[in-house]
């Protein structure tokens, strides 16, 4: 069975969510306390959750990107490890270096929770591959920081190799080109300021974030 | 020894808290403020007294936590 381990902070509130959602896609989950300096040995991929690590001081996902287990996912994921980041997981995934650019606060200054209309913008990644390219998908938002950010050659080297996989329909944040999701330049890993998770089950007004999962699934197949 | 360390949002970059923190002076009568940029201040207190070293160890404090140099600028003041 492919094994996501989650890694928790204080703060982190989409943990189970997230554990719910691939644990109903096929997945079995493991839970990684930050404090931790190893890994389990048996991860097939990472994932780094939303929520407030760390109740957002100094910057978003700054605190938990010193965190003790970050030597570790810094490891795996140079070891060529697949990653997920959501939301503030995005943050933290910037502020580790893991990718570019960085999350600022929303231009409207305001938190902003509610169901968004995406682009996908590559569907021939891990992450997308059961999507279609130029799709419109439903993933709900919920942050306060997802403006994304990046100098001038970043932007272009992200949107010139599919580096963007999905963009805001009516950008919400402020973010760059209404960026809401990129790859890292080894394409393994993926952080995005939606919540897939929040849209794979029934009671969800949407499941569109179900191809996310079942496309990482698909590729440990 | 103390040192402050002073945070801007880099020149050029949106900081919409400015922005409304101007909108708002402006509102109140304040007509002569042209631009306000929001940063922060984080005053360190260090158990060491050689300045070189401190200025040496604080920025390296500066560029490994407390500034993310895609979108802020810092400065050590000694206080």
């Amino acid at each position: 069975m492919t094994k996501v381990g989650i890694i928790i902070f204080p703060g982190s509130n989409c943990d189970r969510d997230l554990a719910e959602g691939l644990v109903s896609t096929g997945f079995s989950v493991e839970f990684i306390w930050h404090k931790n300096i190893e890994l389990p040995n048996n991860l097939d991929i990472l994932a780094i959750p939303g929520g407030f690590s760390f109740g957002d001081y100094l910057r978003c996902g700054a605190i938990a990107a010193k965190s003790p287990i970050t030597d570790a996912v810094l490891r795996f994921a140079k070891g060529g490890g697949y990653l997920i980041g959501i939301c503030n997981g995005f943050q933290v995934l910037c502020e580790t270096g893991l990718l570019p650019g960085a999350l600022v606060g929303n231009v409207g200054l305001k938190f902003i929770c509610r169901q968004e209309s995406l682009l996908v913008e590559n569907s021939d990644s891990i992450f997308t591959s059961k999507y279609n390219f130029g799709e419109k998908i439903q993933i709900p938002i919920a942050h306060h920081d997802g403006n994304y950010i990046a100098d001038t050659e970043i932007i272009a080297e992200l949107e010139g190799n599919g580096r963007v996989v999905f963009k805001y329909l009516e950008n919400p944040n402020g973010s760059i080109n209404n960026i809401a999701g990129i790859l890292s330049r080894n394409r393994r890993v993926l952080g995005m300021m939606p919540h897939p998770e929040r849209a794979v089950n029934k009671i969800h007004e949407s499941n569109d974030g179900r191809s996310l999962f079942l496309s990482l699934l698909e590729s440990f197949r | 020894m103390k040192v402050r360390v002073h945070v801007m949002p880099k020149d050029g970059l949106l900081d919409p808290q400015g922005e409304a923190i101007n909108i708002a002076l402006i509102n109140m009568g304040f007509a002569e403020v042209k631009k306000v940029r929001q940063g922060k201040v984080i005053e360190l207190e260090l158990e060491e007294a050689d300045k070189i070293v401190i200025k040496n160890r604080v920025e390296d404090m500066c560029q490994k936590l407390l500034a993310n140099s895609v979108i802020e600028s810092f400065h050590v003041e000694d206080i």
